[in-house]
């Protein structure tokens, strides 16, 4: 595993100490960890992408940097403080959208904003982050009335207005349409330029791609990988395969040099290759060839060590 | 496993310290937020804030014809049936206000995710709960006024004139609505979900109100069932009530054929003080996992 990277990051201030510090933390539910002894850092200013499946570990991990939840063991320090002791000054400097809400159905939007507005020192302007957001058409609608999408845009807005330091976000863009994905990812660029630390949690492979300056993939409760996005999975990961159809049917080879392979495969054959593709693995390939992974070996440990204990969360 | 300790430099960049006295002035904003919020949710409205209202329209009209109470022998004197029971619709609403309104407001915001999200914001505890009672005292003040307006101007039932009897009311609309609340908030622990908070607390408050006097007259319960209503704070809120609004001459009716505003303010009191006990202990932004 690993617990911390030297990769260059361009944004990331390194001469400052950690934003977030994780060393060894897991997280047990009675007899079932969900949290196996996960380590990483986030410089100051980096974005910072936490992937993994669903029951992976990735919400009980960013619930308990933001305080909600108390670790089993290992070493956590956000803004170099304990989550478990964090008090009002420090929650001031976090921005913190949960995964799901229901809530404050019988507000607007702009009153919902201005409330929160009035809990932090140094707020953003209300108005501007209802425009930033995409909100202004609704600012005086009731959230109640608010589409799904729409309310997590008010999520978002109530975590940035008090002008975090360190940005929380998890799941941000479930249940948002493309056109405010788009929207939403630049939001994200504007704030890490005014140079935001965000956390984000998602499913979305290139949502992570656009936004993170590294990533890393929890499985079954632990890292299994953590990079900038273009490393991840090592370069064995990355290399090309050419595929295509012959007379014994679909044929596939790995090759760092795609070009001269098909060109001595034409030449060989001295036709056309029927169905010749070459491939280049997408971060949606590597990603899943490394939860297979990890789920696999989980799998074969589970049934070593504990017989009955099927994962589940 | 990799190393334990934190390499790093620690010492992470100073937090700022948040201004002093922001508790009480956030506090002082939510009053109008919650206030907003409440005013703005169909049921509760009904239920908690018009309620005791109907309840007394209903009374003095149903029983309009059933005469006067505490009639002298010759047909004098005496209290129509609508006045009798105004003291124990004060009372009532006073409990409405407090425990049912916020058992089940602050059960739903646990459960809809509200708290959740206060919990990760700044907001002080104490602010959460300034809004809340403030919140309580507005609406409960409110609802007060809209009953003695009813019941004088509808119902044309005399009120009270004499300034110790208003003195009266106001503390024991205090220790009411303040015991209330605190109650209402401690209870907001017990339901497991937003949904089941009525379920949970309405039943609880209406049998307190039909065995304290509010709706049925007390001495017409059972010695047994009299002494039950007489551990909860609601049958000695109605009773302090009866005392100012009910003429004199209607206390020896009472239990102890008296007023008893001593046990009163007592009964009351120890309530109060259990339910900051119970809210001190129990209230928590979210239920931290096991």
């Amino acid at each position: 595993m690993t617990s911390s990277t030297s990769a260059p990051q361009a944004s990331a201030d390194l001469s400052d100490p950690p934003v977030v510090q994780v060393r060894n933390l897991v997280k047990r539910y009675g007899a079932h960890a969900a949290v196996r002894g996960v380590s990483f850092d986030i410089s100051r200013g980096e974005t910072f992408a936490l992937l993994g499946p669903n029951g992976a570990g990735k919400s009980t991990t960013i619930e308990i940097l933001e305080g909600y939840r108390d670790r089993s063991s290992g070493e956590v320090r956000v803004l170099g403080v304990d989550p478990q002791k964090g008090d009002l000054a420090w929650k001031a400097q976090l921005g913190i959208v949960l995964q799901s809400s229901a809530e404050a159905a019988h507000v607007t939007v702009r009153e919902q904003v201005e409330q929160f507005a009035a809990y932090y020192t140094h707020p953003r302007d209300v108005d501007e982050v209802i425009a930033a957001v995409g909100l202004t058409e609704k600012a005086g609608t009731r959230i109640g009335k608010l589409s799904g999408g729409q309310r997590r845009r008010v999520d978002v807005a109530l975590g940035v207005i008090g002008r975090p330091q360190l940005l929380f976000l998890d799941e941000p863009t479930t249940g948002f349409d493309p056109e405010a994905r788009r929207h939403f990812w630049e939001l994200i660029r504007s704030l890490k330029a005014e140079g935001t630390t965000i956390l984000l949690t998602t499913h979305y492979l290139d949502e992570a791609a656009q936004l993170a300056d590294r990533v890393a993939v929890i499985a079954a409760g632990q890292l299994v990988e953590i990079g900038p996005v273009g490393t991840i999975g090592g370069a064995d990961a990355r290399t090309p395969v050419v595929r295509w159809r012959d007379a014994t049917g679909l044929r596939e080879e790995r090759t760092s040099e795609p070009a001269a392979f098909v060109t001595a495969l034409a030449l060989q054959s001295g036709t056309e290759p029927r169905d010749l593709e070459v491939i280049r693995p997408s971060l949606e390939d590597i990603y899943l060839g490394l939860v297979a992974a990890a789920d696999a070996e989980a799998a074969e440990a589970a049934e070593t060590t504990e017989p009955t204990g099927a994962a589940h969360v | 496993m990799s190393e334990s300790t934190l390499t790093r430099p620690t010492a992470a960049k100073p937090i700022p310290a948040l201004p002093r006295g922001r508790g009480i002035r956030l506090g002082l904003k939510r009053i109008g937020y919650e206030t907003k919020t409440y005013f703005r949710v169909g049921d509760q409205v009904f239920f908690t804030f018009l309620f005791p209202v109907v309840m007394l329209a209903i009374f003095a009209t149903a029983f309009s014809t059933s005469g006067n109470i505490g009639t002298n022998p010759d047909g004098s004197g005496g209290i129509t049936q609508g006045a009798y029971y105004l003291p124990g619709m004060i009372a009532a609403g006073i409990l409405l206000s407090g425990v049912q309104n916020l058992a089940t407001d602050i059960a739903t915001e646990k459960s809809d995710g509200t708290l959740k999200r206060l919990g990760g914001s700044p907001l002080p505890v104490i602010s959460y709960f300034i809004g809340k009672m403030g919140q309580v005292f507005v609406t409960s003040l409110a609802q007060i006024a809209l009953l003695l307006l009813v019941a004088r101007v509808v119902f044309a039932i005399e009120l009270p004139t004499e300034p110790e009897l208003w003195a009266r009311f106001v503390w024991l609309y205090l220790l009411g609505i303040i015991t209330s609340a605190v109650l209402g908030i401690a209870l907001s622990a017990v339901p497991r979900s937003g949904k089941s908070a009525t379920a949970v607390v309405i039943p609880i408050v209406l049998v307190l109100q039909f065995i304290s006097g509010v709706y049925l007259m007390f001495t017409m319960l059972p010695e047994w069932l009299q002494n039950i209503a007489s551990v909860f704070p609601l049958k000695w809120l109605a009773q302090g009530m009866r005392s100012v609004f009910l003429p004199e001459n209607f206390a020896p009716l009472e239990q102890n054929a008296g007023w008893e505003l001593g046990w009163v303010a007592a009964i009351m009191l120890i309530w109060c003080v259990v339910g900051l006990l119970l809210c001190r202990f129990t209230f928590r932004w979210i239920r931290k996992d096991g």
